[in-house]
Order: C-alpha cells, then sequence, then structure tokens
C-alpha cells in the first residue's frame, strides 16, 4: 500500500451556536505519518477528527488533500478509513460480511472481496473468527475487525477516534504494538485521537496537544514531554516540577537557568535526590514527605523550604538506605533538564 | 430469602389475578367446547370442516396477514419521523401516536363510516370533483375493515419500532456512510436488519391484536365481512352453539399461541438470519 496522503488544515474553525469548538487550527499532515491528536475531553480533538473525516464541515478555514481542495467533499467521498470509538461494527454482519462491507460497496467482483477480506483477516490475526459476529468476540478481537474494515480499501488516510478507550491496560500496550506494525506495513497516513498521554507518546511520529478548541503545541513525542510550548502542554503530560526563578536563584540558591527569571519546569525522572549538599550543580534544598514503592520505581514526594511541593521518580535500586518521611534532602538536576515556563 | 423466592413473592399477586381472570375462565370454555352439547370432539370436527366456519377463519388470516403488512410498514415509516426527525416533525408524529388513544375504537369505526360510505365525505368530494360518477363502495367489505384496522393498529406498532431505532448507534450509520454506501444501501443493508426485532415485535402485536378484532369489522364490515370473532359472538350470543363457539376460541387460542412461539424464536438474537 503506497496510497498515504498529506492532508492539509487551514486556519479551520468550527462553532456550535456560541460555543467555539475549533478556533484557527492549521497543521500539515504529512504522508505515512502517525499523529495523534491529544487534549482533555472537550478539547476539541475529536470535532477536528470529524472535520477531517468530512462527518462535521467547518465553520471557517479550509482543508487540503495532496494539495487539492477537500473542504466540501462529502464523507462518503472521501475514501478515508475510520475506527469509532466503541468500534461500529454491524451487529448483524459476520466478521468477514464487516470486512467485506466497504469492497461490495465500491463493487469488487466476488472473488476480488474473497482475497482482501482473507488478507486483512490474516493481517489483523482473525483467523478462526471470520463467520462469527460481533457479539462473540472479544473487545481486542472487535477492536481488529474494526480495524480490518476500516484498512480494507487500502485508503489513504486512516483516522481513528479513540480506539482503545474500551480496552483493559495490558490489551491496550498489546493493541498499541499491533497498531505501530500495522502503521509501518501498511503506510498509510494515521491520525489518531486519544484522551491517554502515555499512548499518545508510544504512538505517534508527531503529537498535537489540543485544549480549549485551540492548537498548543504540535511535535514529536519527546519534545513536547521534554520541551513544553506552554504551561498547559507541560502539566497535561505529566507530572512536573516547578520553581519559581528570581534573579538566577531559587529558593535563594545560585543555580544554572535558561533565564534570570520565570518559573523553572523539571520532570520527575530528571530529578535526582542526595543526602549532602551538592557542593556544585544545581540543587535545592528539602524535606521528604512520602515515599511510594511503586516496583521498579520509586515515588519520592518532596517539600522545600518555601513549601514548593515536588515529585521525583527513582530507579528503586538506586535509591540510599533508610529514607524516612522528614529527613533533610537535596533534590538536584542537570542544568540541561531545567526549561522555563 | 434467597433473590428467586423474593421474585415470586412480589410477582406472585400478579400470577395470581391472571390466573383468575384468565385461565380460569379459558379452562371454562375449553371444558364446554368437549362437553357441549354432548361430550366429544365434535364440535372441533365441525368447527374445522363446516365451510363457512373455514371461510371466515380464511378471511380472518388474510385480512390479519394484510393488515399487519400495511401497518407495519407504515408504522416504521412514522416511527422513522419520530425517531430521526426534526423537532417540529417529532411533536406532530408524537401527537398523531397519541391522540388517537383518547378516542374511542368505536367512534374511530364510525368516523371512518362518515368518511368512506357512498354518501360520506370522501365520496363527496370524489363526485363533487368529478373524478368519479358513481359512489366508489368503500365500507362494508374488506376494504373498509382493512382502513379501520390498520389505522387502529399503526401506534402500537409504532412502539416497539421506535425502541428499536432509538437502540441503533448512530455511529454505525456513519462507519456504513464513511465508507461510501448510499443512503439506499445504509437504510436496507445496516438499518433496517439492525432493527429486525423491532419489525417481529411490531408484527407479532398487531397480527395478535388483529385476530381478535371485534368492533371495528362489525361497523365497516358491516355483517358482509365477518372476522372469527364476530362469528364466535354470534355462535354464544345469537344462535346459541356454545360448543361451537368455544371450540372456535380453542382454536385460535392455540394459533396465536403457535404463532408467538414461533416469532419469538425468530426475535431472539442469533435466531434465523
Amino acid at each position: 500500500m503506497t496510497r498515504a496522503a498529506e492532508i492539509g488544515a487551514h486556519q479551520i474553525g468550527k462553532t456550535f451556536g456560541s460555543f467555539t469548538a475549533l478556533a484557527d487550527i492549521s497543521m500539515v499532515i504529512g504522508r505515512g505519518e502517525f499523529l495523534t491528536l491529544l487534549g482533555p475531553s472537550g478539547s476539541g480533538k475529536t470535532t477536528f477528527l470529524m472535520v477531517l473525516s468530512g462527518f462535521e464541515a467547518p465553520t471557517s478555514g479550509h482543508l487540503t488533500l495532496d494539495g487539492q481542495e477537500m473542504t466540501t467533499i462529502p464523507a462518503e467521498k472521501r475514501g478515508f478509513g475510520m475506527v469509532f470509538q466503541g468500534y461500529a461494527l454491524f451487529p448483524h454482519m459476520t466478521v468477514a460480511e464487516n470486512i467485506a462491507f466497504p469492497l461490495k460497496v465500491q463493487r469488487k467482483s466476488a472473488a476480488q472481496v474473497k482475497a482482501r477480506v482473507d488478507a486483512m483477516v490474516e493481517m489483523t490475526g482473525l483467523s478462526g473468527h471470520a463467520h462469527k459476529r460481533p457479539t462473540g468476540l472479544s473487545g481486542g478481537q472487535q477492536q481488529r475487525v474494526a480495524l480490518a474494515r476500516a484498512l480494507a480499501c487500502e485508503p489513504p488516510v486512516l483516522l481513528l477516534d479513540e480506539p482503545f478507550s474500551a480496552l483493559d491496560k495490558n490489551l491496550r500496550g498489546q493493541m498499541q504494538d499491533e497498531m505501530r506494525r500495522i502503521h509501518r506495513d501498511t503506510g498509510t497516513t494515521f491520525v489518531f485521537v486519544t484522551h491517554d498521554q502515555s499512548e499518545a507518546l508510544a504512538l505517534s511520529s508527531r503529537v498535537a496537544i489540543f485544549e480549549k478548541g485551540r492548537l498548543q503545541q504540535l511535535a514529536p513525542p519527546r519534545e513536547v514531554y521534554e520541551r513544553p510550548a506552554n504551561r498547559f502542554v507541560a502539566e497535561f503530560l505529566g507530572d512536573i516540577n516547578i520553581l519559581p526563578v528570581v534573579d538566577g536563584t531559587v529558593e535563594g540558591r545560585a543555580v544554572q537557568t535558561p533565564g534570570p527569571a520565570g518559573d523553572l519546569a523539571i520532570r520527575p525522572e530528571y530529578m535526582g535526590l542526595s543526602l549532602t549538599d551538592p557542593a556544585d550543580g544545581n540543587a535545592v534544598a528539602a524535606r521528604l514527605t512520602d515515599l511510594t514503592y511503586l516496583g521498579a520505581e520509586t515515588r519520592i514526594l518532596l517539600e522545600t523550604a518555601s513549601g514548593s511541593a515536588l515529585v521525583l521518580h527513582r530507579p528503586t535500586a538506586d535509591l540510599p538506605e533508610g529514607l524516612t518521611p522528614g529527613a533533610a534532602v537535596w533534590a538536584t538536576w542537570a542544568p540541561s533538564r531545567g526549561f522555563l515556563l | 430469602m434467597p433473590a428467586p423466592t423474593r421474585a415470586l413473592l412480589l410477582i406472585g399477586p400478579l400470577l395470581l389475578f391472571l390466573a383468575l381472570v384468565y385461565v380460569l375462565p379459558f379452562l371454562g370454555i375449553l371444558r364446554w367446547s368437549v362437553t357441549l352439547p354432548e361430550p366429544g370432539l365434535e364440535q372441533y370436527r365441525a368447527a374445522l370442516t363446516d365451510p363457512l366456519v373455514r371461510s371466515v377463519l380464511w378471511r380472518t388470516l388474510r385480512i390479519c396477514a394484510i393488515v399487519t403488512v400495511l401497518s407495519v410498514v407504515l408504522a416504521y415509516i412514522v416511527a422513522l419521523i419520530w425517531v430521526r426527525g426534526s423537532p417540529v416533525q417529532r411533536l406532530v408524529v408524537e401527537l398523531c401516536i397519541l391522540i388517537p388513544f383518547w378516542i374511542s375504537v368505536l367512534t374511530r369505526a364510525f368516523g371512518w363510516l362518515a368518511l368512506l360510505s357512498n354518501r360520506g365525505i370522501v365520496n363527496g368530494w370524489l363526485q363533487a370533483t368529478g373524478l368519479t360518477s358513481d359512489p366508489l363502495t368503500m365500507v362494508r367489505n374488506e376494504f373498509g375493515v382493512v382502513v379501520g384496522m390498520v389505522h387502529f393498529l399503526i401506534p402500537f406498532a409504532v412502539f416497539p419500532l421506535a425502541s428499536a431505532m432509538r437502540s441503533v448507534d448512530e455511529r454505525v450509520l456513519m462507519a456504513a456512510r464513511g465508507m461510501g454506501a448510499s443512503r439506499a444501501r445504509v437504510f436496507w443493508q445496516v438499518f433496517l436488519p439492525m432493527t429486525r426485532a423491532g419489525v417481529i415485535g411490531a408484527a407479532l402485536v398487531v397480527f395478535v391484536f388483529a385476530l381478535g378484532f371485534f368492533v371495528t369489522p362489525a361497523i365497516l364490515g358491516g355483517g358482509r365481512s365477518v372476522m372469527v370473532a364476530e362469528l364466535i359472538y354470534l355462535r354464544i350470543f345469537q344462535s346459541p352453539n356454545w360448543g361451537l363457539g368455544a371450540a372456535i376460541s380453542v382454536l385460535l387460542m392455540l394459533a396465536v399461541g403457535a404463532m408467538l412461539a414461533a416469532l419469538l424464536r425468530q426475535a431472539r438474537p442469533g435466531g434465523g438470519s
């Protein structure tokens, strides 16, 4: 499959009455990209997907497909594959009939339909289930059917609306691996909506973060996590420690920061713990308030003299012996790991 | 107290009531059918061989089948507008479904008589506009009976259909449309099969209701297209032959029971295909 397409969104706006669902969204989704639309519920990510699919018309702005105008082309003519939240399988058809439906719509010959259905059943690991109805399948299997049906016609773009939201955690991990493999095998452009940060970081080539109908940041996973564009992105993607910087000092101690003033942000994984005052390097004195053993990692809560709460994630194996709440410690970080918000 | 026992206690009064008002009288009818005028199955033989009874049974089945098909098809359209129409359409349909329930079946039958009789409103209009010269005979025949019955039964078919339509996930329809399916294909291959249980339920309600119709056929059929309920009435009250009336009642009951069983098996998920 090499029909992957490029989608352009240009100043897309969408309002429902007086409610602004999307405001001024512009982006180019590259051929064969795996783009995730991430945001809390009500942030506009699903609305944007619906605009891309053609099920919702934008109030303003326009869309292009490989440079060609596509804004007014209805969903049924776009030829995109779509996986809906809750799968939206045809309950009265077998797995094979579900997958065959889009092929029959395109008037493929019976032999072509059969060959393609067999190939999709094989690719999504549904062998032996082709003659079952969706109600007889597990959540993960239904997910595969939805994926097979959406990919049956070799769509240039596959849109996925929270496809894993109904699966339990272990199955999610499995399906994520599978999704990456299928993306690699098909080469199709994937646009994937989720509210799960770790899912977005694990799957995508780029993440688009939405909040209140606006695009907050569009960048590769590592960049949005380690160099968030603003405080919302920083806090939405996981725990973050914020230390106010005044004249190049933190808690009265001179440290190396990217700038002389602002809020210094450091991810919990990048903060170290020391029982003695490190003479050189960035550090703040703090009191240990709580420890949570999580197996491979331990989550440590600290409080600085001025009352700022800090969170650290440290490998359990590296922790000093005898840490108890109340202990005086130093939280340390490499200068390159701190950024100002 | 274990759950099944408690459930039985809760539903007990209803079961007792049904036993008293339905089962006991029906057992009485059953007894009549094999004891009057003398013990034996003579009345059943008569019911199944008497040309009059057979023609009435046949007419009843035919009218009920026609009424069921018409009512379910029309109710499907009404339900579709009720469930998926604009707010104004929904309100209008809701009123059209609910208002008939406030009007007695007798009033409605006479209303149709006023509309459809030879000197009725419709014929008056047809002749005034010159579309016909002679009045069309629309009552005192099967046509009138079917019109009256369909009108009465549509609302009863709308409810099971609407509930089946409401349970169709909008996203399934979107999925079909997104794959390029035309509206006609989405309807025939996705929406209609997904509301199949509602269609079967509606057909069941209408058919069983129609079998026992008495007032509407009596008035709009004018004694010329007698249906089985009227025949039973005549056998019990006019030409006293209680045994035969009872035997026909039992046969009717068996027919309804058999049909219910067959259709319920069809309606069960995964049944049929």
